[in-house]
């Protein structure tokens, strides 16, 4: 049975307007094909219903005054960061943390994930890192859960509007992870 | 009094706990000053720069419980710039010479290092409580030498602190031998902790009451710990989320909640499964208090449903997602209610309301206990104000914070000196802080400098015409221990008029007002008991630059800080620090 990534979710990805790069492509979902969300008794909601959440908020455009309003900046940075996300690997049966705060970048990630899971090796290709298994020829593709509950590639947004939006962390056997960009129109199978 | 054997006085002092009246009882004579001296076990230092580390530490060699804070409060919301001090290294080295009995150190916003806490950690054979409240500059390796020294430890109790993570391996440095935990929390902590460490302590802590885990901690590990310890009587939950949601482990968990009937407090929840909320239903009818200030993610008729069962809270701290419909619920829920806090979910939100007057207007009328507000909304008008004033007459703490600057009343567009005005006068004999915000004339300083005689702390921001408004409060409020000042029109005026009265005060701050360095001058040369210090944060091109030369003393002063203190000016201040 297909599930929802998430309760906020509804099945609106073919018309919802989503946040991109300036004039880039549409945002490429594949949450459809594959489904990470173990489950649990929410319904599926096919007809959609208003999709609502941060994404829909505009923008702060108010110029801000240091120190006002007077929240304390630890309750500011613990209810702004969720930089703190799990990541999974196909096949293996743990999981590990990273505080995606502490990087600077994509490629600082990427030697992290190297170095966490030290049976890969990084093979570059151009637009997109891939984490290969020496042992095997085994190609993982890094993938993410964004706010909204779709899975995405990491390193298509801005790394900045990554850590903001990232749940957790999946590296998908690229074998699997083929057929899932661009995004199909029907709900096909789930890659478990 | 002579004819006292000093045995008896000593007896009959036993007696007093408050520390005002033993600070009397020591200035009577001098021998009373000696067996005060000698028997006092308590002390708080609301300013550790108000007195030397070593005066207090020879003063009283069995201290068993030393209380400090650190940067003035403004420090919360980044007005103090690094580096400014607080630091707990001369504390924990004066009593670390002078006081082996001490066994308990509360610190908030100081900085206290690593080194610190291993110091406390091997000096003090008997050490049982550390509480650090907003404090930074340390580790998880200093907890670990905490634990792993401080064998009869009850209390490790740290809040909203910036703690620097080195892994979870702190957590497992608690010996086997140590079971003498009442309070553990850990709730601010960024990082992972090892969960069979954190089970098994909770296991042999027979006597543990309190329990706050952080994000880090995910339900599975969270069902374990109900199950063991459910005399738990306060819970930070952790993150809440299950990592493999079924049916069997959420009804499991259910019946784990259903045992922890004891559970009176309950916080965390910083993730949140959602459909997995009903299991705290069962404990929602005995808390009392509720803190889902960190719960974004419990919102709507989620949020609603659960407030909906917490008949017996005293205390509710939420974020401002409740919304005016879910604060309805509250008035109608919650009788008992003392304290709100509500929060800003999105503190820069382009003007979302998520509540507004009319949230707290229903609160007032239907919580007739409540004593306490923190209060962050959109817009507020004096209407509402002062109908909240007539409904609860008992303030002791009103903060009210309308996130636009200078925001007026709404409907009438006029300034909201009236309805500040009604709190101050319906609560005057109970009112000990206050805090204001939206637009303000000397008007409401005038009622406040009336009324709010038992006023110790007082907050101004972005509000008054002149000096007449700050002088109405000096002149009013004998009993102000605090005030704090931003972004508002006194000056030297105000600031020089009656010196005197800041040695009955802890501490005056002032940023982005009108007074100049030729005024903070003056005052320091007036009162030597008095440290007033500038804080100057421009960079040092322009400070080399920059000798007081006599147009620059007409210059504002961009950050003033002042306080009393019988030590002088302290010796650690930073370069951007000129003590006056």
């Amino acid at each position: 049975m297909p599930r929802e990534p998430s309760k906020d979710d509804g099945d609106l990805k073919e018309t919802e307007l989503t946040l991109g790069l300036p004039g880039g492509e549409r945002k490429r979902v594949f949450s459809d094909t594959v489904d990470l969300t173990l489950g649990g008794p929410k319904p599926e909601n096919p007809s959609g219903s208003p999709v609502s959440g941060a994404g829909d908020k505009p923008p702060a455009a108010k110029a801000q005054v240091v120190g006002w309003p007077p929240v304390r900046s630890y309750r500011k940075n613990v209810l702004k960061s969720c930089t703190y996300v799990k990541v999974a690997v196909d096949g293996a049966p743990y999981l590990r943390k990273v505080d995606l705060q502490s990087y600077g970048g994509y490629q600082q990630l990427m030697t992290a994930l190297d170095q966490m899971f030290s049976c890969f090796t990084i093979r570059s290709c151009p637009g997109e890192s891939r984490l290969v298994d020496p042992v095997n020829g085994t190609e993982y593709v890094p993938t993410y859960e964004d706010r909204e509950g779709d899975w995405m590639l990491v390193g298509d947004v801005p790394w900045k509007m990554f850590i903001e939006s990232c749940k957790r962390i999946r590296l998908m056997k690229s074998s699997e992870a083929v057929n899932l960009a661009p995004k199909t129109p029907q709900r096909s199978t789930t890659a478990k | 009094m002579t004819y006292f054997p000093e045995e008896v006085v000593e007896h009959i002092i036993g007696f007093l706990t408050a520390h005002r009246d033993r600070n009397a009882v020591s200035t009577v004579c001098k021998a009373w000053y000696r067996v005060e001296r000698l028997s006092r076990r308590r002390v708080f230092v609301g300013n550790c720069y108000a007195v030397s580390p070593d005066r207090v530490a020879s003063r009283f060699p069995r201290l068993r419980s030393l209380s400090l804070k650190g940067k003035p409060h403004f420090a919360d919301f980044n007005l103090v710039p690094q580096d400014w001090g607080a630091y707990a290294g001369p504390w924990v080295e004066a009593v670390a010479g002078r006081c082996p009995d001490l066994e308990e150190i509360r610190m908030k916003r100081m900085v206290v290092s690593d080194e610190c806490l291993e110091m406390i950690a091997r000096t003090f054979p008997g050490f049982k409580a550390l509480v650090l409240v907003s404090c930074e500059g340390f580790s998880t390796d200093g907890l670990a030498a905490i634990a792993t020294h401080c064998r009869f430890l009850r209390v490790l109790d740290l809040q909203e602190n910036e703690i620097e993570d080195r892994g979870p391996q702190w957590l497992s440095c608690f010996p086997d031998s140590c079971t003498s935990l009442v309070s553990l929390n850990f709730a601010c902590l960024k990082g992972e902790v090892n969960p069979s460490a954190l089970e098994r302590l909770v296991a042999r802590c027979p006597n543990l009451k309190s329990l706050r885990l952080n994000r880090s901690v995910s339900m599975d590990t969270l069902y374990k710990i109900l199950v063991r310890a459910p005399h738990l009587v306060d819970l930070g939950t952790g993150s809440y989320v299950m990592e493999h949601p079924s049916v069997e482990p959420y009804m499991k968990l259910v019946d784990a909640f259903n045992n922890c009937k004891s559970v009176k407090s309950l916080s965390g929840f910083w993730d949140v499964t959602q459909h997995c909320l009903p299991a705290i239903y069962s404990i929602c009818s005995n808390l009392t208090g509720l803190n889902l200030s960190y719960a974004p993610a419990i919102h709507g008729d989620d949020l609603i449903k659960l407030i909906g069962h917490c008949l017996k809270l005293q205390r509710l701290w939420v974020l401002d997602c409740i919304g005016d419909k879910g604060l309805e619920v509250v008035a109608l829920t919650c009788k008992d209610l003392q304290e709100l806090r509500v929060f800003p979910s999105d503190p820069y939100g382009a003007g979302i309301t998520d509540v507004t007057e009319r949230g707290l207007v229903s609160v007032s009328l239907g919580c007739l206990k409540l004593h306490s507000v923190l209060y962050f909304c959109h817009q507020m008008t004096n209407a509402a104000l002062i109908t909240v004033a007539k409904n609860c007459p008992h303030f002791t703490h009103f903060r009210l914070c309308i996130l636009d600057p200078k925001k007026p009343d709404p409907e009438t567009l006029q300034p909201l000196d009236e309805g500040f005005g009604a709190i101050v006068r319906s609560s005057k004999d109970h009112l000990l802080r206050l805090s204001l915000s939206g637009l303000l004339t000397d008007r409401v300083f005038l009622y406040i400098g009336t009324y709010a005689e038992r006023l110790e702390m007082l907050s101004i921001a972005f509000a008054g015409e002149s000096d007449k408004g700050m002088l109405h409060v000096l002149n009013g409020c004998k009993q102000l221990k605090k005030l704090e000042i931003r972004d508002s029109p006194f000056g030297d005026g105000a600031l020089l008029k009656d010196v005197e009265k800041y040695e009955t005060m802890r501490s005056l701050w002032m940023s982005s007002c009108d007074v100049t360095l030729r005024g903070c001058r003056e005052l320091a040369m007036k009162m030597p008991r008095l440290n007033v210090e500038v804080i100057n944060e421009m960079d040092q091109m322009e400070e080399e630059s920059l000798s007081p030369s006599p147009c620059e003393e007409e210059q504002k002063v961009e950050k003033m800080y002042m306080y009393r203190t019988v030590a002088g000016p302290r010796n650690d201040a930073p370069h951007f620090v000129w003590t006056l």
